[in-house]
C-alpha cells in the first residue's frame, strides 16, 4: 500500500501566530512561502476571528484556497529553545508562484528536524572527530583546533596548493550570499586556494563560459517574458519537473496567450505532454534529436534563419561586434568569437547535414526556424524566449553548444526585450558573492581527477557529495576511500595520543599518500563516511539567508527556527576556521601569515552579509529586504527610493553587453563548428554499448536526495532510482517492472529499477541522477571539455538483470507519468 | 518518578511519530480559569459510518460517485475487477477514494484506460490500484482512501479516511 500519514486533522494557525517571509530554498524558481509559528500549547479555532486567515474553517474550502495546508506543511520545531508549531505554506500574493507549492517546497516543514515528530533525525547537531575507531561527538573548539593544526601543516603563505576545497556556490539550502561569502573570504581572500571545485562539477568554473565570453550574462530576462512571447524555445530542459512553478505560473499562461513551444530533448518528458495539453499538439514541436547533437541543430537553425534573412539587422549592427574574429580559439576559448558573418561562415550547416546528424526531419527543422524567427505576416518581429539547462550544460561540447544557441537569440535580437531572453533555467537558488577567483585559472584544475591521481593533502568539503554526484565515481570512491583510510588507520594507531602527537601521526599518513578530510554538511553524507572531522551546518530558515532566483529576484528568508544542536551557519563555521588558523599560525610564529586570517569577528550571519554582499551593494540591507517581502527585488539593485529598493527587470535593454568585460560593449557571436562527440572516450563508449543512459532529475526528488532519503513520502515512491526503458527492450532483457538491473560499462557499474516507459525510444533509457541507492555517476566516464565541464548526459552502457523486483518496490505504481484526460 | 516521566515522554513521542500529530482538538481554544474542568476529547476523530452503496450498484472499472464523510467531500467507489491491497468486498477489489486533488483542490477525472485519477489543474495522477499512490504530480500526499466495510447484504460503508482531505483542517467538519 502506498504511504499514508493517517493524519485526519491539523492544529489551526491562531490569528496571532508569528509570520515569517520564506523563499523556498530548493529550486531556482524560489517560490514565496510564509512560515507561521506559535506556542506549542496554543491553537487557533475554526471561527473567522480565531485563525490566521480570518475565514470560517468549519466549512470546506474551495480550490486554490489560501486557508488550507497539507500535513507536509506542518511540524513541531524548536524556536529560541521552545517547542513551537510550524506551518510553511505557499504565499498567494507572491508574484513568482501565486500560491502554488511544488512537491518539493510544500514539504519544507516536514523536512525540518524535529525531536517531537521525529522528522529528519539524520541532521547533524554536534561536531564529530574520528577517534577510537569511529566518530565521536565533541566541542567546536576541539574540532576546529584539529582542523586548523592539520591544515596549517600543509599550507604556507607562498603555496596553498596542497589544500583542496570542494565548496557549494549556490543560494538555497545552506548556501546564500552569507555562506558563499564566508567560505569565499576564507579560501579566496585569506588564502588563494586554486585546487577547488563546486558542488555539482569537478572544477571551479562556470557552467556557461561561452555566453559570458559573448558578453551575455545567462540570467537576463524576467519570468514575465514567458507570458509576453510568441515562442518558448526549450533546450535540454524539463521545467515542469525541475522549475515546476515557473512552468505552471508563467509558461502555461504564455501558452494560453498563444505562444508556441519548441522542445529539444532526446526524451519525451512530462513537460512535452503538458505543453501539448496547454498549447495544443499543433503548437508544440518536439525535436527528439540524437543525444548530444544540439550544436548541429543550432548551427543548422542559425544557417537557415540567416539565409532566409530572418535576422534583426539593426540589432546586429548596433549591438554586436562587426569586424571578423574578436577572440581567437585558444586554450581558454574552445571556439573563436566574433562577428555575425564570422560565426555564420564557421557554423554553416545545411538542412540535409543537420537533419542527418540530429536524426530529425528537415521539415521539422524548418518549422522550428519559422516558429523561432520568421517575421509575422504584418512584418513585425517574432518574439522568442530561449531557455536551456543541464541537457546541454552537462552535455556534449558545452562551450560551443551554448554559444550556438546564444547565436540564434543574438541574430534575432531576442535579448533585453519583452518576450525575449536566452537564459539558463537554473537548478538551486543562487547567491554568489565571493572575492575574485581569477587565481584559480582557466582551464581550472580538474580536482576530482587530481585526487584520484594522489594529489591533495587536506580536503575541506562544504556541502558537496562527490560520491553521489561526480563523474567517474567508481574510481573516485575507490581512491578516496583508500586515501582517507590511510589517515584513519594512523589515527586509530595513536589512540590516546596528545594533540601534537596526533597531528604528527596524521601528517605522517598524509605524506604516505593519505588525505585528511573535513566535511561540513547538514547530514552525514556518503563522502562524509570518509571524513576525519565532521562539522554540522544549518539550513535556510534555521538562519537568516538571502538568495536570488532565475530572474535575479533577491529575497531574505527570515529565521523561523533553531538549527539542530550546536549546528551553525556555514559563514560562521568559516569564520571559526579562520580564527583558529590565525591562532595556530601565531602560536607557530607565522605572524605575517596569521594576519591574513583577521577580519572574521562576525557574531551573526547578518554580519557576514554586511561584510560581503553589502560591501558591493550598499543599498541592500536585511531591514530593506525584509520590507520587500516575498516579491523582493530583482538584481542588480540600482537605488533606494520611497522606502523601496529599486531593481532591474531585464538586463541589456539598452543593447549594451558587458559580461565579457569588453569596453565597446558589443556582443560576440560564437564561431563554433560541429565536431561530433567532443569529450574523450564518448564516441568509443557509444559504439561499444547497447543503451544510452541519459540521466537527470525527477519532480519529487530534490537534488541528491540529501533530505528526501529520510522522507517517507518520497522514498515510498522511488525506493530505488528509476530507469525508464522501452517495454520491448525490457522483454529482450527478460525484465519485468520493478526488476533490479545492473548498468555496466567500461568505467563502472550501478543499479536501478526498471520502469517501463513506452515513450522511451528503443536503446535509449533515462536514469534518475544523484540517487543514494544507485549512483548514475558510476557509469559516466572521466571525459570533460577543454574547460573541465563534465559530460554527464552522453553515457552508454549495457544492462543486465540483478534480481526480481525487491520487496521495497512491490507496492509501487509503474503507470505512465503522463497526465491523461481519459 | 523520573523514570515514569521518561516513559510517558517516550510514549508520547511514539504516538506522534505514528502520524497522529493532531493532538489538539477541533474546538476553538478557550482561556480557562485554573480550576475549570478540562473538556474531555477523544484522541481520534470520530468518523461517521455511512452507507455509500451496495455492491450491486458497482460495475467493474466504472467509478460510482459518492461523498464522504459529508456532502461537501466528493469521492468514488470503484470495483477494479481484480484484488488489490486494501481492497474490500468478496473479491477484494472494491476501493474508495476522495476525488479532490490534494495539491490544490481540483476535481480529479478517472481514466478507465489505465485506471488512474487525473488532475486537470496541474497534471497530477494517482493510481487506485496502488493505494492511491501519486504516479506523478505536485501533491505532497497520496490520494486519501476510505476505510470500507461490506456487510452481509453487500452494503458498503465508509468508516474513515487515511489522509487529510483537501480544503479542510479536520476531515470531519
Amino acid at each position: 500500500m502506498a504511504y499514508k500519514r493517517q493524519i485526519d486533522r491539523l492544529p489551526i494557525i491562531p490569528a496571532d501566530a508569528k509570520k515569517h517571509n520564506v523563499t523556498c530554498h530548493y529550486c531556482i524558481v524560489g517560490c514565496g512561502y510564509h512560515a507561521y509559528t506559535w506556542p506549542i500549547k496554543k491553537q487557533g479555532g475554526t471561527g473567522a476571528d480565531a485563525n490566521a486567515f480570518g475565514v470560517d474553517l468549519s466549512e470546506q474550502q474551495g480550490a486554490d484556497a489560501e486557508a488550507w495546508y497539507a500535513p507536509s506543511m506542518y511540524n513541531v520545531v524548536k524556536q529560541d529553545g521552545e517547542d513551537v508549531h510550524l506551518v510553511i505554506k505557499p504565499d498567494q500574493n507572491c508574484v513568482v508562484n501565486s500560491g502554488l507549492g511544488s512537491i518539493r517546497g510544500a514539504r519544507m516543514a516536514e523536512n525540518r528536524p524535529s525531536e517531537v515528530t521525529g522528522s529528519q533525525q539524520q541532521r547533524l547537531g554536534e561536531p564529530m572527530v574520528w577517534r577510537y575507531g569511529t566518530w565521536q561527538p565533541t566541542s567546536w573548539d576541539d574540532a576546529l583546533d584539529l582542523v586548523a593544526r592539520v591544515t596549517a601543516r600543509v599550507i604556507d603563505q607562498e603555496n596553498e596548493d596542497d589544500l583542496f576545497v570542494s565548496m557549494f556556490d549556490h543560494g538555497g539550502s545552506a548556501g546564500g550570499y552569507e555562506n558563499t561569502w564566508g567560505t569565499g573570504k576564507l579560501y579566496f581572500e585569506s588564502m588563494k586556494v586554486k585546487n577547488c571545485r563546486i558542488h555539482n562539477r569537478p572544477a571551479y568554473n562556470s557552467e556557461v563560459h561561452s555566453t559570458r565570453d559573448m558578453g551575455i550574462g545567462e540570467l537576463n530576462y524576467c519570468y514575465e517574458d514567458y507570458q509576453l512571447t510568441d515562442t518558448i524555445f526549450l533546450i535540454g530542459a524539463n521545467p515542469l519537473e525541475c522549475q515546476t512553478n515557473l512552468f505552471l505560473n508563467h509558461m502555461v499562461p504564455g501558452m494560453r496567450n498563444g505562444a508556441k513551444v519548441v522542445i529539444v530533448d532526446p526524451r519525451r518528458t512530462v513537460t512535452a505532454n503538458a505543453c501539448e495539453i496547454e498549447a495544443g499538439a499543433d503548437n508544440v514541436l518536439h525535436l527528439a534529436i540524437e543525444s548530444g547533437t544540439d550544436l548541429a541543430l543550432f548551427n543548422t537553425l542559425f544557417t537557415y534563419i540567416a539565409d532566409q534573412g530572418w535576422v534583426d539587422q539593426d540589432f546586429i549592427s548596433a549591438s554586436t561586434f562587426q569586424d571578423g574574429v574578436a577572440q581567437p580559439q585558444n586554450e581558454q576559448h574552445p571556439s573563436a568569437l566574433g562577428s555575425f558573418e564570422a560565426a555564420r561562415d564557421a557554423c554553416r550547416m545545411s538542412l540535409t547535414d543537420g537533419a542527418a546528424i540530429c536524426g530529425v526531419a528537415e521539415a521539422d527543422i524548418i518549422k522550428a526556424a519559422e516558429w523561432i524567427a520568421k517575421p509575422k505576416d504584418d512584418g513585425s518581429r517574432r518574439k522568442c524566449v530561449s531557455a536551456y539547462e543541464k541537457g546541454i550544460i552537462w552535455g556534449n561540447d558545452n562551450y560551443r553548444t551554448i554559444g550556438g544557441l546564444v547565436n540564434i537569440a543574438l541574430a534575432t535580437g531576442n535579448i533585453g526585450r519583452e518576450g525575449g531572453g536566452v537564459c539558463r533555467l537554473g537548478g538551486h537558488q543562487e547567491g554568489y558573492f565571493r572575492p575574485s577567483d581569477a587565481h584559480v585559472g582557466r582551464p581550472a584544475p580538474y580536482l576530482d581527477d587530481l585526487i584520484i591521481r594522489g594529489q591533495g593533502k587536506v580536503h575541506h568539503i562544504w556541502a558537496n557529495d562527490h560520491f553521489k554526484t561526480t563523474l567517474n565515481a567508481v574510481a573516485f570512491k575507490r581512491e578516496y576511500n583508500r586515501r582517507t583510510n590511510i589517515v584513519k588507520e594512523a589515527m586509530d594507531a595513536r589512540a590516546g595520543a596528545t594533540r601534537d602527537e596526533m597531528v604528527d601521526a596524521i601528517v605522517g599518513a598524509i605524506e604516505a599518500g593519505g588525505i585528511f578530510s573535513v566535511n561540513v554538511d547538514i547530514i552525514h553524507t556518503q563522502i562524509g563516511q570518509c571524513a576525519h572531522v565532521i562539522l554540522p551546518a544549518v539550513e535556510s530558515g534555521e538562519m537568516n539567508l538571502t538568495s536570488m532566483n532565475g530572474e535575479r529576484r533577491m529575497r531574505l528568508v527570515e529565521k523561523y527556527m533553531d538549527g539542530p544542536g550546536s549546528a551553525m551557519p556555514d559563514c560562521l563555521i568559516a569564520a571559526g576556521m579562520a580564527r583558529h588558523l590565525e591562532r595556530v599560525l601565531r602560536e607557530e610564529g607565522r605572524d605575517a601569515y596569521a594576519d591574513q586570517f583577521k577580519g572574521y569577528d562576525w557574531a551573526s550571519e547578518e554580519d557576514a552579509f554586511m561584510d560581503g554582499y553589502n560591501s558591493g551593494n550598499p543599498e541592500v540591507t536585511y531591514e530593506r529586504l525584509r520590507a520587500m517581502g516575498n516579491d523582493g527585488v530583482q538584481e542588480p539593485v540600482v537605488g533606494y527610493e520611497n522606502d523601496k529598493l529599486v531593481g532591474t527587470k531585464r538586463l541589456y535593454v539598452d543593447g549594451k553587453f558587458d559580461r565579457h568585460g569588453r569596453e565597446d560593449k558589443k556582443a560576440l557571436f560564437c564561431a563554433g563548428a560541429w565536431r561530433g562527440l567532443q569529450a574523450a572516450g564518448k564516441a568509443a563508449q557509444k559504439s561499444g554499448h547497447a543503451f544510452l543512459i541519459n540521466n537527470g532529475r525527477s519532480n519529487i526528488n530534490w537534488q541528491n536526495w540529501f533530505l528526501d532519503k529520510d522522507n517517507d513520502f518520497v522514498s515510498d515512491r522511488y525506493p530505488y532510482p528509476f530507469l525508464e526503458i522501452n517495454p520491448e527492450d525490457m522483454a529482450e532483457l527478460g525484465l519485468k517492472e520493478g526488476d533490479l538491473v545492473e548498468i555496466y560499462n567500461d568505467v563502472g557499474a550501478t543499479q536501478a529499477m526498471a520502469y517501463p516507459t513506452p515513450t522511451a525510444r528503443r536503446g535509449e533509457t533515462f536514469m534518475l541522477f544523484g540517487a543514494p541507492t544507485g549512483t548514475q555517476g558510476n557509469v559516466i566516464n572521466a571525459g570533460v571539455n577543454e574547460l573541465v565541464l563534465p559530460n554527464y548526459k552522453q553515457t552508454w552502457a549495457n544492462i543486465r538483470k540483478i534480481s526480481d523486483a525487491p520487496a521495497a518496490v512491490s507496492h509501487m505504481s509503474f503507470k505512465s507519468k503522463e497526465y491523461s484526460s481519459g | 518518578m523520573s523514570r515514569c516521566r521518561k516513559m510517558a515522554d517516550i510514549g508520547r513521542r511514539q504516538f506522534l511519530r505514528g502520524g497522529a500529530i493532531a493532538t489538539s482538538g477541533a474546538a476553538a481554544a478557550v482561556v480557562a480559569p485554573s480550576r475549570a474542568k478540562a473538556a474531555p476529547a477523544a484522541a481520534l476523530l470520530e468518523y461517521p459510518s455511512n452507507r455509500l452503496a451496495n455492491i450491486a450498484d458497482l460495475a467493474t472499472n466504472e467509478p460510482l460517485d459518492v461523498s464522504y464523510p459529508d456532502d461537501d467531500a466528493p469521492g468514488v467507489l470503484l470495483k477494479l475487477g481484480q484484488a488489490v491491497e486494501g481492497g474490500t468486498g468478496p473479491d477484494g477489489d472494491i476501493v474508495g477514494f476522495s476525488t479532490v486533488c490534494p495539491h490544490k483542490g481540483y476535481p480529479l477525472a478517472y481514466d478507465a484506460a489505465d485506471r488512474t485519477f487525473n488532475c486537470p489543474g496541474h497534471y497530477s495522477r494517482f493510481d487506485p490500484e496502488a493505494g492511491g499512490q501519486q504516479v506523478w504530480g505536485q501533491a505532497t500526499q497520496n490520494l486519501p482512501q476510505y476505510t470500507l466495510r461490506v456487510d452481509d447484504n453487500g452494503d458498503i460503508y465508509a468508516e474513515g479516511v487515511d489522509e487529510l482531505l483537501y480544503g479542510r483542517l479536520s476531515n470531519v467538519l
